[in-house]
């Protein structure tokens, strides 16, 4: 579904990524984990198609597509969905309508109808209660005002509306309680899928004891230097990044 | 002579052919208007309060005041700037009342409506009371010049403890003229809405489109106490008109008064609105939207005199500005000794869509109490980039999204207005304006 291939990225004039290899498959859940500053977010930034993030080499294939010749909002409707780190508050503009206007994006995209607003209301319906979405989450701002943990509700609940085939996860389980954190969780799992990928980028192992990943890589100073199954997270857990680092300086030479 | 002066010679002859006649308390204050406007001229940019707006283009362009030969409007024309089917509406032509285009039935008793000019001798104690007794020209020369030549107007009394359910709809007309040039209308209006009453009023501006003319407006509002007046004021001038207006509005004891301003038309726009919270516990809000393209020019001058104590007022004013556009907005908040307990709360915004788009904008805080509530807040700025991207990844064109957030930043004023019909005309007016600079930004 996703292949990366050699991928460098700028940031702010700072070489971030210097050269990632990945290769995801329909069905599998990946977790990129690794110390502060060692390109995590920025990988998932990229994918995504933001304006500060400049690629400088490599190449990226989605579902057969050159994924870094389309604009952030095609990727978005061709099915790459990021969930934010830090999703932004948008002043004067409903969540709902928001969330139908996305909907709808994706829909034209596709050639299906748009959704009016019955049936736009049954599919919230439907899809709110596991992720404990309320009216009043609905009505108010896109994220204004929002907690921590609303925020990144809200972020899985447009992902079970968008149903992604592919879906970053950008630390979303930072600043959660583990209530929040459970409840993400189970909206995350329940998207799990054999047509659909997920890519979860942590910095902490906590995440990984609820969505269990098949991957597991560890990323240090803008390359993968360690890939493993769940267990490798177990291991980080216990031993802390500074053993891969260390580990990893070889690689680097 | 300097030439300054030369411009000022054919206003000058203008006044003195001001309106004569009516009771003599009247013509003394056309004749003092008329001296005071010949000794202040029009301000220049030295004036603190005119520092970024020139009025060189109105002193040069020798409008003449609608004479009999200016042509009358229609009911065809006025189709357009009608919101719905009010019962309830005033139109005045270059200044004058307009019975035929009027309509003022079914009114509640004891309520008035029409003619100023009629309200002058069938109403004379009240018109004498209130008549221009906030509109001070002492330093304003368009108040002055308003005053000299206003012959006409609207007139609006609710008398104590009547409630007007519909909305009051004032329409100001100026028409083109067949022979003499431009045309200034004198466009005034006095509202005195009586202790316990409620209104609710809109009073709209416009004019030929594409057609030069200069509109100098003069609005006092006077709510007793307890009183609930909510207005509206939607200038939508000819884009190549002149705009200038000054609203004064006068709160008593406990009254509510809410005035939003929604300027989309005018190629230089100056609107001047002043309320004096003057007994306790009175209540103002002032919100206003503009939208400026072209070279055009917007000036929002706001002052809220919190006079007495328990006086909270709220205040935003937004801006959308494109082109070479520019906006200015000065907000004054005075609180006097008096006014312990004010709670001011005052935020500013201006959106500039171009490069070349700018706002001169100044907070104006003076406060003379101790124990009260200030704040301000001004933000003048391109789109969230941040919030941009959010939308893009969620799958809307980066033209949705510049729109959907555009929208959202007059949304916020325009979801205020209470007369649904209203909001919609203002509404389908903005985004049109706002489509077309948009299309241009695009392609340029």
């Amino acid at each position: 579904m996703l292949n990366i291939k050699n991928l460098q990225v700028k940031a702010e004039g700072k070489q971030i990524l210097k050269g990632i290899d990945l290769q995801v498959n329909a069905g599998e859940v990946h977790a990129i984990m690794g110390p502060n500053g060692s390109g995590k977010s920025t990988l998932a930034r990229a994918l995504s198609g933001h304006p500060e993030y400049e690629v400088t080499g490599g190449e990226v294939q989605f579902e057969g597509k050159d994924l870094l010749d389309m604009d952030p909002d095609e990727r978005a409707r061709e099915g790459v969905f990021m969930a934010f780190q830090y999703p932004v508050e948008i002043a004067g503009v409903n969540n709902a309508y928001f969330l139908k206007a996305a909907l709808n994006a994706k829909r034209k995209h596709h050639g299906e109808p748009e959704l009016d607003a019955m049936e736009f209301l049954q599919l919230i319906k439907e899809k709110s209660a596991l992720l404990e979405i309320d009216q009043s989450m609905l009505s108010r701002a896109v994220n204004e005002g929002f907690s921590g943990g609303e925020k990144k509700r809200n972020e899985i609940f447009q992902m079970a509306l968008l149903e992604p085939k592919l879906a970053i996860l950008d630390e979303t389980d930072s600043g959660l309680d583990i209530d929040a954190l459970k409840l993400v969780a189970s909206g995350v799992n329940a998207m799990r899928a054999p047509d659909r990928a997920i890519i979860v980028v942590t910095h902490y192992q906590r995440l990984l004891d609820y969505i269990i990943p098949d991957y597991v890589h560890v990323l240090s100073s803008g390359r993968i230097v360690k890939s493993g199954g769940k267990e490798l997270a177990h291991e980080l857990e216990k031993k802390g990044y500074s053993w891969i680092e260390t580990g990893a300086a070889p690689v680097g030479a | 002579m300097t030439p300054v002066a030369e411009k000022l010679q054919p206003w000058l002859a203008a006044v003195e052919q001001r309106p004569q006649g009516g009771p003599r308390w009247l013509q003394d204050l056309r004749d003092r208007a008329a001296s005071r406007f010949a000794a202040l001229g029009f301000p220049t940019a030295r004036d603190e309060e005119w520092r970024f707006t020139s009025v060189a283009p109105i002193a040069a362009a020798e409008f003449r005041p609608a004479g009999a030969d200016a042509t009358h409007a229609t009911e065809a024309e006025l189709a357009g700037y009608l919101y719905s089917d009010a019962a309830l509406r005033l139109v005045i032509v270059n200044g004058r009342f307009a019975a035929d285009l009027s309509r003022t039935a079914a009114l509640p008793a004891g309520v008035l409506v029409g003619s100023l000019a009629a309200a002058v001798t069938e109403q004379a104690d009240v018109v004498q009371r209130y008549f221009g007794q906030l509109a001070d020209f002492g330093t304003r020369a368009f108040t002055a010049l308003n005053t000299a030549l206003a012959s006409d107007g609207a007139y609006v009394c609710i008398p104590d403890g009547v409630i007007l359910e519909q909305p009051l709809h004032i329409l100001f007309v100026t028409t083109a003229s067949a022979t003499s040039g431009p045309i200034m209308s004198s466009a005034r209006a006095l509202v005195v809405a009586g202790d316990r009453s409620q209104l609710r009023m809109v009073e709209t501006y416009v004019g030929p489109a594409g057609s030069s003319y200069f509109t100098n407006a003069v609005t006092e509002i006077f709510a007793g106490e307890n009183a609930v007046v909510d207005h509206y004021k939607v200038q939508q001038e000819s884009l190549e008109a002149f705009h200038i207006a000054t609203m004064h509005i006068h709160a008593g004891r406990s009254a509510n008064v809410s005035s939003h301003s929604f300027s989309l038309g005018g190629k230089l726009v100056r609107n001047d609105v002043s309320a004096l919270l003057d007994g306790e516990g009175a209540e103002c809000t002032l919100n206003g939207l503009y939208l400026a393209d072209g070279d055009r020019l917007v000036d929002n001058h706001t002052t809220i005199d919190h006079a007495k104590a328990h006086c909270p007022s709220h205040e935003i004013y937004k801006g959308i500005l494109g082109g070479k556009a520019r906006a200015v907005f000065n907000g004054k908040i005075i609180v006097r000794q008096d006014a312990q307990k004010t709670d001011a709360k005052q935020t500013n915004r201006a959106l500039l869509l171009s490069d070349e788009a700018q706002i001169n904008t100044k907070p104006q805080l003076e406060i003379f109490a101790d124990d009260v509530k200030c704040t301000h807040g001004a933000a003048i700025g391109q789109l969230d980039e941040d919030a941009i991207f959010y939308l893009r990844a969620r799958g809307l064109t980066y033209f949705e999204a510049r729109d959907m957030l555009i929208h959202a930043f007059a949304g916020d004023i325009l979801d205020r207005v209470k007369v649904t019909p209203l909001r919609l005309a203002i509404e389908e007016e903005l985004y049109a304006q706002l489509a077309k600079d948009l299309a241009e930004l695009d392609a340029a």
